[in-house]
């Protein structure tokens, strides 16, 4: 059965699918959203380019500040342009911010619940070979525990793009998380993103694999491997916080088998979060996929993401193995 | 706007009051700072009764002066003078560091009218007045900002990374106050860490610097008269103060730093302050 979303995707077994990062939907999306909106103001902390805020601030000069290598006093002058009524894109590496000034976020943030829109750029291993300094795998689990934070993880450019629209419009503080490295973009304009609305990218009944970011392509891949034997359900949960808690137990109290996927620690994470949720709705076994409390190292990134299990032919082995446990 | 204009006189008499009010504050809270908030009274006075532009009866009005209070362990300073100048009733000063109250120990902008930012975790402040402050240059807004640091949170590195950025962005309409009184929790500045001579390290990162006794409320709202005449660089008063000031047995003794006065402790602070009360301290 193909449902309503799924027909918005392009076909993904297409080898030949483009690839493109998700911090280029985000640049992309800044751009289109501040043309519209001139309350929405750009910051980065020495890393224009990397992070691609860079075509903002080439094309609104008057409304970019460059702070210099201080993510600490990013994030402070960020809160303070809200206060005023500014809609602030506060960006940097995620490793550095939330990483390095989580405290500033916690409290000129969101003890203060203003409207600063935070960007973690280069989270997880496939930021390659800067090596484990800078691959951002603790992100999600230090900004979920925040009140009043929404955390955006999008699955692809596209929705990174449309993603970055929606949280200019959200009146809140918000993390988007993105990846460096490009990545098959499978989403349409058609596959809408919606805030807080998990999204059943294709239905099955043996098993539901949940991912967040670029994972969510391998997810599919899987689905797709696993297709003549299992019918898999596979939901992108693009927004980790606040977690689509109807759609994931729906769907394990469906399918009695929940593996997820992330680029990322598997404790305090999307694992973590989709454990929390079902721990207490709807008691599932489980197989967290992701880093295993272990920090990365330098390499290519399909490299990395197969050595440490996040290869589709990876995931597809341990994902083979927990469908055959008698449970 | 009820911006008010007290005569000198009357803005010591005020910081007097004020003090007292501290002194009663802290006492019924039970917890809290005490030397800091006595010694930015004077200060205090000054910027509500005499300096800057607000309007009580609302507090978000767009062209009011920002004041950021980045110590916010100084809070009972804050909601006393707030309370004195119409933003809540006194009476509620009672309620500081109790259950539900609006008046929580570190000050959140979301519980209190007045209170322009939330702080406490020391060096955010200064970050947020720039943020405002390029906003109001982006708006074109006439607005000025003040921010109250104190000595001790220039160990924060996020201090240093706002005293950059604005002296970068030229913010005119920045004025940072710092509460030069040299004690934290663990004792004289000068022993903790070093921070001498702020004036000269200010200059060097291109700030025009303006020191000032804290005390002396003339000199402070001529220091914030002179802040508005100066349009290429950001400019800092440092306020040489006493901590504790007004009481004698807290007078610059680092252990009153973080705790409030007992009952009899609060009675000998109120009959000294009160032996000030209706004399002329300045002619």
């Amino acid at each position: 059965m193909i449902n309503d979303l799924e027909n918005t995707l392009l076909n993904y077994t297409d080898p030949n699918l483009a690839k493109l990062p998700t911090r280029d939907g985000f640049g992309q999306g800044l751009l289109e959203v501040a043309k519209q909106n001139s309350k929405i103001v750009g910051l980065c902390a020495d890393l224009t380019e990397s992070t691609r805020m860079h075509w903002f601030a080439e094309n609104f000069r008057e409304r970019f500040i460059q702070v210099g290598v201080a993510e600490q006093n990013l994030i402070g002058v960020a809160a303070g342009l809200a206060l005023e009524g500014k809609i602030p894109f506060a960006a940097s590496y995620a490793v550095f911010s939330p990483g390095r000034n989580w405290d500033q976020i916690r409290v000129s943030v969101c003890y203060s619940n203003l409207n600063v829109k935070i960007v973690g750029g280069h989270a997880g291993l496939t930021v390659g070979p800067d090596g484990a300094t800078h691959q951002a795998l603790e992100d999600i689990a230090i900004t979920r525990v925040l009140p009043n934070l929404v955390v955006i993880s999008p699955a692809d450019s596209e929705q990174a793009r449309q993603a970055t629209i929606a949280i200019a419009n959200y009146d809140g503080p918000c993390y988007l998380r993105l990846s460096r490295e490009a990545s098959p973009v499978f989403t349409t304009s058609k596959t809408t993103f919606e805030i807080g609305k998990a999204q059943v990218l294709k239905s099955g009944n043996d098993l539901t694999l949940i991912a967040t970011g670029p994972m969510v392509f391998n997810a599919l891949m899987v689905a797709e491997n696993l297709k003549a034997d299992y019918s898999v359900e596979v939901i992108n949960v693009h927004t980790i916080k606040p977690i689509d808690i109807d759609t994931i137990v729906k769907s394990a109290q469906k399918t009695r088998k929940v593996v997820t996927v992330e680029e990322h620690q598997i404790n305090g994470g999307l694992g973590g979060a989709v454990a929390e949720v079902l721990g207490e709705k709807y008691p599932t076994p489980m197989l967290r996929i992701g880093m295993n409390d272990c920090f990365g190292q330098s390499g290519k990134a399909q490299e990395l993401l197969d050595f440490y299990g996040l290869s589709v032919y990876k995931i597809l082995e341990k994902v083979k193995i927990f469908l055959n446990e008698k449970i | 706007m009820n911006k008010q204009n007290l005569t000198i006189n009357q803005l010591y008499q005020k910081a007097n009051q004020i003090r007292k009010d501290i002194i009663l504050t802290l006492e019924n809270a039970g917890s809290g700072h005490s030397a800091g908030p006595l010694g930015l009274a004077d200060i205090f006075s000054a910027l509500y009764f005499r300096i800057l532009n607000y309007d009580s009866s609302n507090p978000k009005w767009e062209d009011r002066d920002r004041l950021f209070v980045s110590n916010g362990h100084v809070a009972p300073v804050w909601y006393v003078t707030l309370s004195h100048a119409g933003f809540f009733p006194n009476a509620e000063l009672l309620t500081l560091r109790k259950l539900n109250s609006r008046l929580q120990g570190h000050p959140n902008r979301l519980d209190t009218p007045g209170v322009e930012n939330t702080s406490g975790p020391l060096g955010q402040g200064l970050s947020q007045a720039v943020g405002s402050a390029l906003a109001g240059r982006m708006d074109k807004k006439t607005y000025r900002v003040f921010c109250i640091t104190s000595d001790g949170e220039h160990d924060e590195g996020q201090t240093w990374e706002a005293i950059m950025l604005a002296s970068k962005e030229k913010l005119n309409n920045l004025t940072v106050i710092v509460d030069r009184n040299n004690i934290q929790i663990d004792g004289y500045t000068e022993k903790v860490m070093p921070l001498d001579s702020l004036k000269e390290k200010y200059e060097a990162f291109n700030w025009h610097v303006i020191e000032i006794d804290g005390h002396n409320i003339e000199e402070f709202i001529d220091a914030c008269h002179k802040a508005r005449a100066i349009f290429e660089k950001p400019v800092c008063i440092i306020a040489h103060t006493i901590p504790g000031k007004g009481v004698d047995f807290m007078e610059f003794k680092p252990e009153w730093h973080g705790k409030p006065p007992n009952k009899d402790e609060a009675q000998k602070a109120l009959e000294q302050l009160r032996t000030l009360d209706g004399k002329i301290v300045y002619d």
